[in-house]
């Protein structure tokens, strides 16, 4: 028994050395080479400060923007500092998703007509609250809103957004999908300078 | 349903049982000490890993040492892990400043993690340093893993012997599943997730500017940090003043609110990578962040999707055809993989179907993308959901807790049969054995013969044994659960009400005691009540099974062979895989069927009449 403790110990000790210390080490200096900018968050850079990770969703309530979709955790953030990843958890039959699932409120901020179909990720909270993406479909639903907010032609925002569309990866892998931040950054540089 | 959906569920399960041989004849040989591609290398440092820790390998064990040398291992990795986790502040490669876990949840967590459950009750981002992390918690991913194929392994090989009282040695089999399959395949699979994205670095947070700063309404505080309050009229459920017995109304503390702007976003990374291929290769299933597989960071593209589920399944498939090897019966093995991918492939068309239905609680707006991400969409979000569930792996790619409620059952009905639609590593197999046996049995007592398998006669023994590994857990999630239903400490972790609220219970308990880790994430378990029964019940979730399996198997390898006979009933074919799923259905629809209408199925009616809570 005394020698099984033993063991144990040692076992646990030498893999925790293995797998713990060498095998991330080895696997951190491999990306740091080969993918540094995908190891370091996908950051995206803006008049040399970091705004963003292409990966992370962000708030976005001005007209002059695309929305990204609902979010349980406030995008990761609060008054604090950070916010933990988090979807609603609301079940099928809770009254509260009922009550969030606004789509008429969101039709009016589109300054579309009340019959106007509502693109579903526009609606749903996302898994993670930290979606970085929206549909085709709910990026081409604000077209008109942010068209008119930045003074622009619904035809350049639509032309901006086609760009940005992304195919199922490899043609058939997942769903269509939008970039959001990317986009009102791609937005921002595409519009005549404030004043 | 589209051409594209049905080329990945094709491709999927396409490549998972190509694999199957492949692997599989690789697992064998590494477990049976013959020679593979990387025995050059790697065999001069399994020599030394037995030198370093003072292990004979040529010694043999009977399945009563074994056993206590997988508990002893469990328990050290255990102890040493909750230790590390409550005092993770003054240790180094915290870069956030997080605090130490507090003694429930760090018991909580190192249970879950030794014993390959993976359950969280915690949001990594904000809870767990890059150190607790990689030298906690990825560690006992890797020895956890490797723990549960030796367990099979011995099975395997006790089954085979006759007449011996040994089974093999633990060390053994640890050391040599650890460093010729779990490092490798941990290895191989991380690259391919570098690339589409997933963080590999010590490098603390990033800090964002935001492209729109917004303002936040923060509770105020006095110069020495106290809440400042105001004092205002209470008021009822309608907004009417509340007025007390004096006519008077009565007044209330609140805490006086002011703006704040928030103008950063914190971007959590780390070395996510390394951690995550295992994660998701040895179902383990506990994710870097809270979301787990749902995180952008942890899961960035479809491609990284696909090759994370795809991670799910191999090792599950590849160790069925391993077993057969190890008991030198392909057909037999087969035969299980055949009904365990029946079982599989059925419960995901039944989750995909009720998830496409539209709901009339959210006005039938479809596609039902409530906690789902755009790039994965609904069908992939239901594969996953299903596989990390019959396979015992427990990450999660979309929240469970808002699926439909007929959707919803099916993890739960994948996790409560026990995980054995290829199940865990090793344990999936020799849980399926439990039911074999019982089915054995039964298919004995029906035409009057002693029952046989693999040439030996069973015993009362056997059968009683199974019905320890199978109902062990079955207890240690019913009896809890029902007590979490009348306790307020149970009841007051709930994010849904009504009969969602139940199925939030059952779905942990479930989850716990078969060592899943996936969740109807609405139940807040950080409390001491869920930390400290969830663990108990990961722990005779883990070690029941484990006991009860090498019980039969030392018992069998002691017998002798007897030669098959004209009556000998063969263990594949319909006749067997029939009777075996039979045997599977029955035994947990009678054990949970109650239960489960009492959640999703009662919910599924009252949704239909658009009934909410």
């Amino acid at each position: 028994m005394i020698k099984l403790i033993t063991q144990s110990i040692r076992q646990t000790l030498l893999w925790t050395v293995v797998t713990g210390v060498l095998y991330p080490l080895v696997m951190t200096v491999f990306a740091q080479l080969v993918f540094p900018a995908q190891a370091n968050g996908s950051l995206i850079q803006r008049d040399g400060k970091v705004v963003g990770s292409a990966l992370m969703a962000q708030q976005f309530t001005g007209d002059k923007y695309f929305w990204p979709r609902p979010s349980a955790c406030t995008y990761g953030t609060g008054p604090t500092g950070i916010a933990g990843s988090s979807g609603s958890n609301l079940g099928p039959t809770s009254a509260q998703l009922q009550k969030n699932v606004d789509a008429a409120a969101l039709r009016t901020a589109s300054k579309l007509p009340a019959d106007a179909p509502v693109p579903a990720d526009l609606v749903f909270a996302s898994a993670s609250g930290l979606d970085p993406h929206i549909s085709p479909e709910g990026a081409r639903f604000q077209i008109s809103r942010v068209a008119a907010a930045r003074g622009l032609s619904a035809d350049v925002v639509g032309k901006l957004v086609d760009q940005f569309v992304e195919a199922p990866q490899w043609g058939f892998l997942g769903e269509p999908r939008v970039n959001v931040l990317q986009l009102n950054l791609a937005l921002d540089a595409a519009s005549p300078k404030k004043p | 349903m589209n051409t594209n959906e049905i080329l990945q569920i094709v491709l999927f399960f396409g490549l998972g049982i190509a694999l199957t041989p492949l692997l599989g004849r690789f697992m064998f040989k590494v477990f049976t000490g013959e020679k593979t591609f990387l025995h050059p290398v790697l065999l001069p440092i399994e020599k030394l890993v037995y030198k370093l820790t003072g292990i004979n390998p040529g010694e043999e064990m009977s399945w009563v040492k074994y056993l206590w040398a997988g508990v002893i291992m469990t328990t050290v990795g255990f102890a040493s892990l909750m230790v590390l986790l409550m005092t993770q502040k003054w240790l180094p490669y915290n870069p956030q400043g997080l605090d130490n876990l507090s003694w429930h949840l760090a018991f909580n967590t190192a249970w879950s993690f030794t014993c390959n459950a993976d359950w969280q009750s915690y949001t990594g981002e904000t809870t767990m340093s890059y150190f607790s992390q990689t030298l906690g918690l990825s560690v006992h991913q890797f020895l956890s893993g490797a723990g549960g194929i030796a367990v099979l392994v011995a099975i395997g090989r006790a089954l085979k012997r006759a007449s011996v009282k040994t089974i093999g040695n633990f060390w053994v089999d640890l050391t040599r599943g650890t460093l010729y399959l779990v490092i490798p395949l941990s290895v191989l699979w991380a690259i391919p997730l570098m690339w589409q994205g997933v963080p590999q670095t010590w490098q603390p947070y990033v800090t964002a500017n935001l492209v729109e700063p917004y303002t936040a309404q923060v509770p105020k505080v006095d110069d020495k940090g106290n809440p400042v309050t105001t004092s205002v009229p209470k008021t009822d459920d309608k907004g009417q003043p509340v007025k007390g017995a004096d006519g008077k109304p009565v007044m209330v503390d609140q805490p006086v609110m002011v703006d704040q702007k928030v103008e950063t976003q914190l971007i959590p990374i780390g070395p996510v990578a390394s951690f995550e291929s295992c994660k998701q290769i040895f179902t383990n299933g506990g994710g870097w962040y809270g979301v787990n597989s749902a995180h952008p960071l942890e899961n960035p593209t479809p491609l990284s999707d696909f090759w994370e589920m795809l991670a799910i399944i191999v090792v599950p498939m590849a160790q069925v055809y391993m077993f057969g090897l190890l008991i030198g019966n392909k057909k037999h093995a087969w035969c299980l993989f055949a009904v365990m991918l029946a079982l599989y492939v059925g419960s995901f068309g039944v989750a995909w179907w009720a998830e496409s239905q539209p709901n009339p609680v959210v006005h039938n707006i479809s596609p039902l993308l409530e906690g789902k991400e755009q790039r994965f969409g609904v069908m992939n979000s239901v594969l996953w959901g299903v596989s990390c569930t019959a396979i015992d792996n427990g990450s999660v790619n979309s929240m469970h807790d808002s699926w439909m409620p007929l959707a919803g059952l099916m993890p739960m009905w994948n996790i409560l049969i026990g995980e054995i639609m290829f199940g865990g590593v090793g344990c999936g197999v020799y849980c399926m054995l439990f039911h074999v046996l019982i089915a054995v049995f039964l298919a004995g007592l029906m035409i009057g013969r002693t029952p046989e398998y693999l040439g030996k006669k069973l015993g009362a023994w056997e059968a009683t044994w199974a019905v320890i590994g199978v109902l062990g857990p079955n207890a240690a999630c019913l009896i809890p659960a029902a007590f979490s239903c009348v306790l307020p400490a149970g009841l007051s972790s709930l994010t849904n009400a009504g009969p969602h609220g139940f199925s939030e219970i059952l779905y942990a308990f479930g989850e716990a005691a078969n060592n899943n880790g996936s969740a109807f994430a609405g139940l807040n378990a950080n409390v001491p009540w869920y930390d400290v029964t969830l663990g108990l019940a990961i722990i005779i979730g883990r070690f029941a099974p484990i006991a009860a399996a090498l019980a039969i198997a030392g018992r069998m390898a002691a017998k002798k062979t007897v030669e098959a006979s004209p009556g000998t009933l063969p263990l594949y074919g319909w006749t067997f895989g029939l009777t075996l799923t039979g045997v599977i259905i029955i035994v947990a629809a009678l054990t949970f069927f109650p239960a489960l209408c009492l959640g999703p199925i009662v919910e599924h009616g009252l949704m239909l009449s658009g009934r909410v809570f």
